[in-house]
């Protein structure tokens, strides 16, 4: 048979779970990395990375908005998704989590940007004409009080909702850990420690991304980067990596140590059919390499040009590892044997329901999705919407 | 009264919160089958649905009542556990119309297998060989009474 190698049981012949599997993960990972960022500067006070706020904010919307289409995608029936709401089943994690979805992206995501954005949704509603002007008026929900007191309220408010959705966003993407950590029927998953790895990652790359979003369009607007805010980003991001790193590591010393049945076949299937995306792309170029290089950034004291290279390839290659972790674990997963004596392969195809196209597709998406919130409610101070001047 | 003005608009977003619930439950209420929970996680209306569905296996009571003498032999060796349509496919018609619908012959050399093929898989105990080597395409048959199959307990040889 084809791909197949020693024996796998008929059903474990065909990967049941495809790239798209893969990408879940890695953007609920983009969404809760990206609001631990904005929550940095919110929450802890992290006054240097005050630039990147509402562009995390932004990049966290964008990517919530993508995270469940991979799934409809994968579906045999999108429709039946519904079911998931309207008769959830109790024992269902997948259930549950519809719902954490729902309330990360209401009474979180939605609330937050709301409150941020009121007084510029405002001040838009009265300065603008045409369609604009109806979507500003239906997002300021009638209300135009931008009182400085308002205000001071929705300030503390969203303070609060900050300080609930740190722990949100870590339900969201420590759920996806879980869903993967509890199969117990699956040694390359079955792992307590599995979630925590999982949200570690996430912040790793939600960061990543942020700032590199941010240097790329600070670029494009031809606008000087804030050096003490990326400065800031790069420093959080190198520690974050570090914990990442370190319980993966302790991860697969556990694993080494404890030996267990699976041991001999997971061990070799990491030496052959995930040689090149577990060592050489997860470890070697997407940990190691970054790693490396920020560690460099924090020690030596390098010139402004050098600094901002070194960010922008940590950052790529970081997001690139971390798709890579995700990759290992989704597909890893299942390309071994419950009888531990057999192996089979995933052959990613072009342009089927959940083919490469679709894949690349639903990547660009929260691109696009970004874009649209970024014209909606551009995030930079400078571009802001002004009150009218007195007498106006 | 100029206090609650100030958060009104908080209000404003919690009446839309409130109403994206109520929409829910209403929407819930049309979509949830009335008989959906009644003894379990499903509909329970599924259940006479199911059962006016027409049967495809008579089931094993009904294949003994006339082929007794089969029975006899099966019984009495390793595939006396092993229901008839198992292996003869699904016969309520042979059973509704005896002399009209006569079930094919089987091809023990594909059927017996489809079981017995030498897996990895499989229990040691599980009688299992690789066909090839053991019956070179012989049918089954030619040695093993697939009824009783131990050649040492009345298969014919």
């Amino acid at each position: 048979m084809t791909g197949v190698e020693g024996y796998m049981y008929p059903n474990e012949i065909r990967l049941y779970w495809s790239v798209l599997i893969v990408l879940y993960p890695y953007i609920t990972g983009l969404v809760a990395g990206a609001f631990i960022l904005a929550s940095l500067e919110r929450i802890f006070r992290v006054e240097a990375v005050k630039p990147t706020y509402r562009l995390a904010l932004l990049t966290a919307m964008a990517f919530l908005l993508d995270a469940p289409l991979p799934l409809l995608f994968h579906l045999g029936h999108p429709e039946r998704a519904w079911e998931m709401y309207f008769t959830p089943h109790k024992t269902s994690a997948m259930a549950m989590f519809g719902y954490v979805y729902l309330w990360y992206l209401m009474a979180v995501l939605t609330f937050e940007i709301w409150l941020d954005y009121r007084r510029d949704i405002v001040l838009r509603s009265q300065q603008t004409k045409g369609i604009l002007r109806v979507i500003y008026k239906i997002m300021t929900l009638g209300s135009s009080n931008i009182s400085e007191r308002a205000l001071n309220i929705d300030e503390r408010v969203g303070w609060l909702v900050t300080l609930i959705g740190i722990p949100s966003a870590f339900l969201l993407h420590g759920y996806v850990g879980f869903i993967f950590g509890s199969l117990k029927s699956n040694p390359w998953w079955d792992s307590p420690l599995m979630p925590v790895v999982f949200i570690f990652s996430a912040m790793v790359s939600g960061i990543a991304a942020v700032m590199l979003f941010y240097m790329l369009l600070t670029k494009m607007r031809h606008k000087t980067i804030d050096m003490r805010c990326v400065d800031a980003i790069a420093m959080y991001m190198f520690y974050i990596f570090i914990i990442d790193f370190s319980l993966e590591m302790l991860d697969l010393v556990h694993r080494i140590y404890e030996a267990n049945e699976s041991f001999r076949s997971l061990n070799f299937l990491v030496h052959t059919k995930l040689y090149f995306s577990q060592i050489i792309l997860q470890i070697l170029i997407g940990t190691i390499t970054p790693l490396v290089l920020l560690f460099i950034t924090q020690v030596v004291k390098l010139p402004e040009i050098a600094r901002k290279r070194m960010y922008t390839v940590s950052g790529i290659l970081a997001l690139i590892g971390i798709f890579a972790m995700r990759w290992n674990v989704v597909i890893g997963g299942q390309l071994f044997s419950k009888s531990f004596l057999g192996y089979t392969s995933y052959k990613i195809h072009l342009v089927t329901r959940e083919g490469l196209l679709v894949a690349l597709g639903l990547t660009m998406l929260p691109l696009i999705f970004l874009w649209i919130l970024l014209k909606l409610l551009p995030p930079w101070e400078d571009e802001g919407a002004h009150a009218p001047a007195a007498g106006d | 009264m100029n206090g609650f003005k100030d958060i009104e608009h908080l209000f404003r977003f919690a009446g839309l919160f409130v109403i994206a619930i109520l929409v829910f439950l209403v929407v819930r209420g049309f979509i949830v089958p009335k008989s959906f929970g009644e003894y379990g996680h499903y509909r329970a209306a599924a259940i006479p649905q199911i059962a006016a569905l027409p049967l495809h296996y008579a089931g094993h009571q009904a294949c003994i009542s006339c082929h007794s003498d089969i029975q006899a032999v099966k019984s009495k060796g390793m595939h006396a556990g092993v229901n008839c349509e198992a292996c003869h496919g699904a016969l309520e018609k042979h059973v509704l119309d005896p002399i009209n619908v006569v079930p094919v012959k089987l091809n023990t050399a594909v059927l017996c297998v489809r079981c017995h093929a030498a897996s990895a898989a499989k229990p040691k105990s599980f009688p299992q060989v690789n066909a090839a080597e053991h019956a070179n395409g012989i049918a089954c048959e030619t040695c093993h009474n697939p009824h009783s199959p131990a050649i040492d307990a009345g298969g014919t040889k």
